[in-house]
């Protein structure tokens, strides 16, 4: 039984249409549930609302000392994201881009390796493909940050979500928030059953960096 | 024998009473004759002489003297600024002699025997230099001529009618021997010690104490001791060594007639900043502040002083004009015509210490150069980096600098913030915080009395489009700032909620409002 998840990861990769892309570190939980097995370089990802996922994405490759922007997102929590463990030394914000959010994705996307946008408004398809036609010529990974079904981005690899979560140490009118068990789910391109995973998130807050996790697949 | 024999020589010694005062009323704009005191931890260091008059003395409590003089303007002790200003009067005095030592900001030392040849004789060059400085403007300087620092500092300070003493050469042990030994306990907290001791021993002084034998004082009282000894014998062997007048760095343009586009100034300041980089690099300096300063016609200065967190290159310069121009105007034109751009800089550094290594320090230079276009589509301010600095709310932690400029806090992260939230941190922050209504179960408004009690306990919360209902809360957490002042004073009390969909919220509630302040998503 325990084979099969194996087995599936094989037949993936015997599948693969595309050339040989390297892969950025990731998340271990979430590693599984992407096509490829990690985030891809050169990739568009979109990730629905959830600035915590976005965080727990850029998490591994900033630890492993890529450079990381953010676009557009003037309330992305600076605490936070070094209690992921992302380093803010190497972490670039551009808060509000304003008309020129494409070309400065596009500026900074020939320096840093993992560039997180919001767009404020619908791409023409045209500029979408000059933009991962660069990421991809650069090496650069794009999370797409969403906000609901309505705004996704052409072309992404896969779409991933928060779709369940609940919180521990808060209780009624005492505690205070503490971790939190989480559920990411990833519906990939190419089709295919979404994938999910449970997450505990963050465990160790704050010493290790990366949350840590407990995942399971069902 | 030690170096501290051999026989002293000519001083020529300048000392601006209250200094501090003069330079407090020349760099922050006070009135000359207000009442002023320069406070340092706690105790005035300096006073104006008006504030004398009403009993200010120095070592006095800040508070005890303003008991005395109730309307004393207090400001606090700048030794960096006070040796700027003081800088101007080391200037003045090297137009008339060469090779002054600068003891300390409004002291400063001269060796009289070149003057003495060049002017006549020793009271005829401190008239010289008298006049020069009334001139500038620096009122009540007084100039003692004596053998040695010590002897010439003594001279200059004794309350005599006339602003110049010369003590004859050879003659200073006969003229410090009724001075009390007070006069030895200046600086260190060694000195303070030596001198009540000899209070203590029935030396009360100068002569007292220099009538001692060397040995046995320095047996007693050790090498500080023999060296107060030997100063009280007007046996002060300590050299002038003159300064060596620093280099003229700034480097300044002046567009006739007046320039009014910023590109027009930003390519005419270019020649100008390859000149400045070039004349730091040739005196083996680099710039990690810099400070332009930009004239216009209608006689408006813009001053700004820029910190780089490596060091400047030419492109940056420019790059920091253009940013100071385009900070007071709109797209391209200016209010009014630049007519001079200065250079000025603000601190300088070894080139040793920022040589890049072999295998490169600091960011990669594709990483520079990508962001350094994107600051000139967006202007400067656009791209920011982060860091956590100090604070209680979510925004307050957050310090953003805008890219190439360096880090500094508004808030230390190092003191405790009593009261912040425990980590987890939202991942979400809301600047500003977005205003929300919170009901508890029964559907009021929540509110919470004086006491940080809460009436009832919260069951939904409305954004006003959409409302939200909440399965768990946690809170208040009151945190009461700056109440000392009424205009920045804040009573803020936070919560924790849960919504069903579980997200969390971060939510303060101020003077009746609920504001949304972060989201944990």
């Amino acid at each position: 039984m325990a084979s099969v998840p194996e087995l599936r990861e094989r037949i993936r990769q015997l599948q693969t249409t595309k050339l040989d892309t390297r892969s950025l570190p990731t998340h271990p939980a979430i590693a599984r549930l992407l096509p490829g097995g990690a985030l891809q370089e050169g990739a568009t990802y979109s990730v629905d609302r959830s600035l915590t996922l976005i965080m727990l994405l850029l998490a591994a490759p900033s630890a492993a000392g890529a450079w990381c922007g953010v676009v557009g997102v003037p309330e992305f929590g600076v605490e936070a994201a070094a209690g992921f463990g992302i380093d803010l030394g190497r972490l670039v914000l551009v808060p509000d881009p304003g008309d020129q959010w494409l070309a400065t994705t596009g500026a900074i996307a020939d320096a840093l390796r993992v560039i997180v946008i919001r767009p404020p408004k619908r791409a023409s398809d045209a500029s979408v493909a000059r933009l991962s036609a660069r990421l991809r010529k650069r090496g650069a990974t794009l999370l797409v940050l969403g906000n609901g079904s309505h705004n996704t981005w052409p072309q992404s690899e896969a779409m991933l979500s928060i779709t369940e979560s609940s919180w521990t140490g808060i209780g009624d009118g005492h505690g205070h928030l503490r971790s939190r068990e989480a559920t990411v789910t990833v519906t990939s391109r190419t089709g295919g059953r979404p994938r999910s995973a449970r997450i505990l998130l963050p465990e160790n807050y704050g010493d290790t960096g990366v949350g840590s996790l407990q995942a399971a697949h069902w | 024998m030690p170096a501290s024999i051999s026989a002293p020589e000519r001083v020529l010694l300048l000392w601006c009473p209250d200094w501090p005062v003069e330079a407090a009323i020349r760099t922050q704009g006070l009135k000359p004759d207000a009442l002023i005191a320069i406070i340092e931890t706690g105790r005035v260091f300096a006073c104006s002489a008006s504030a004398r008059a009403e009993g200010v003395i120095r070592g006095l409590k800040l508070r005890e003297a303003q008991a005395r003089c109730p309307t004393l303007l207090v400001a606090p002790h700048h030794p960096d600024e006070e040796a700027r200003a003081f800088e101007p009067v080391l200037t003045a005095i090297e137009e008339l002699m060469p090779g002054v030592q600068s003891l300390r900001p409004g002291v400063c030392a001269i060796r009289a025997r070149g003057p003495a040849s060049y002017y006549g004789s020793e009271e005829e060059a401190a008239l010289w230099l008298l006049d020069q400085l009334d001139e500038l403007g620096v009122p009540g300087t007084r100039i003692g001529i004596a053998d040695g620092v010590f002897t010439a500092e003594q001279a200059a300070r004794q309350r005599f009618p006339q602003r110049i003493r010369v003590v004859p050469a050879g003659t200073a042990a006969e003229y410090l021997a009724p001075l009390p030994v007070g006069v030895l306990d200046d600086s260190s907290a060694g000195e303070a010690s030596v001198v009540t001791l000899l209070r203590r021993l029935g030396v009360y002084t100068l002569g007292d104490f220099a009538a001692l034998d060397a040995g046995d004082v320095r047996d007693r009282l050790g090498e500080q001791g023999a060296r107060l000894h030997a100063l009280s014998g007007g046996l002060d062997s300590r050299p002038v060594v003159a300064r060596v007048p620093p280099d003229d760095l700034e480097c300044a343009i002046a567009f006739e007639p007046a320039v009014d586009r910023i590109d027009q100034v930003a390519f005419g300041v270019r020649a100008l900043a390859d000149r400045f980089i070039a004349g730091l690099t040739a005196a083996k300096l680099v710039c990690t502040a810099v400070r332009v300063e930009l004239d216009s016609e209608s006689d408006e200065l813009s001053s700004r002083t820029w910190l780089h967190p490596r060091s400047f290159t030419t492109a940056e310069v420019v790059d920091r004009v253009r940013w100071q121009l385009q900070g007071g105007a709109s797209e391209v034109g200016l209010s009014s015509g630049i007519i001079a751009v200065r250079l000025i800089p603000a601190s300088v550094d070894s080139i040793g210490n920022h040589e890049e290594g072999l295998f490169g320090g600091g960011p990669d230079e594709r990483i520079h150069h990508a962001l350094s276009r994107v600051q000139g589509m967006l202007g400067r301010t656009a791209v920011l980096t982060g860091a956590i600095g100090g604070g209680r709310g979510p925004a307050d932690r957050a310090t953003l600098v805008p890219w190439g400029d360096r880090l500094v806090h508004d808030r230390e992260p190092s003191p405790p913030w009593p009261g912040h939230l425990p980590a987890p941190a939202p991942s979400t922050v809301f600047e500003p915080p977005r205003p929300v209504t919170v009901f508890s179960a029964s559907g009021d408004t929540l509110a919470v009395d004086v006491r940080g009690a809460l009436n009832g306990s919260p069951a939904s919360m409305s954004s006003g489009r959409s409302t939200l209902r909440l399965t768990a809360w946690a809170g208040p957490w009151t945190v009461d700032e700056q109440w000392w002042d009424s205009a920045r004073a804040s009573r803020t009390s936070r919560f924790q909620v849960v919504d069903t969909t579980g997200t969390a919220w971060l939510l303060a509630l101020e003077h009746g409002h609920w504001w949304a302040e972060g989201r944990y998503d």
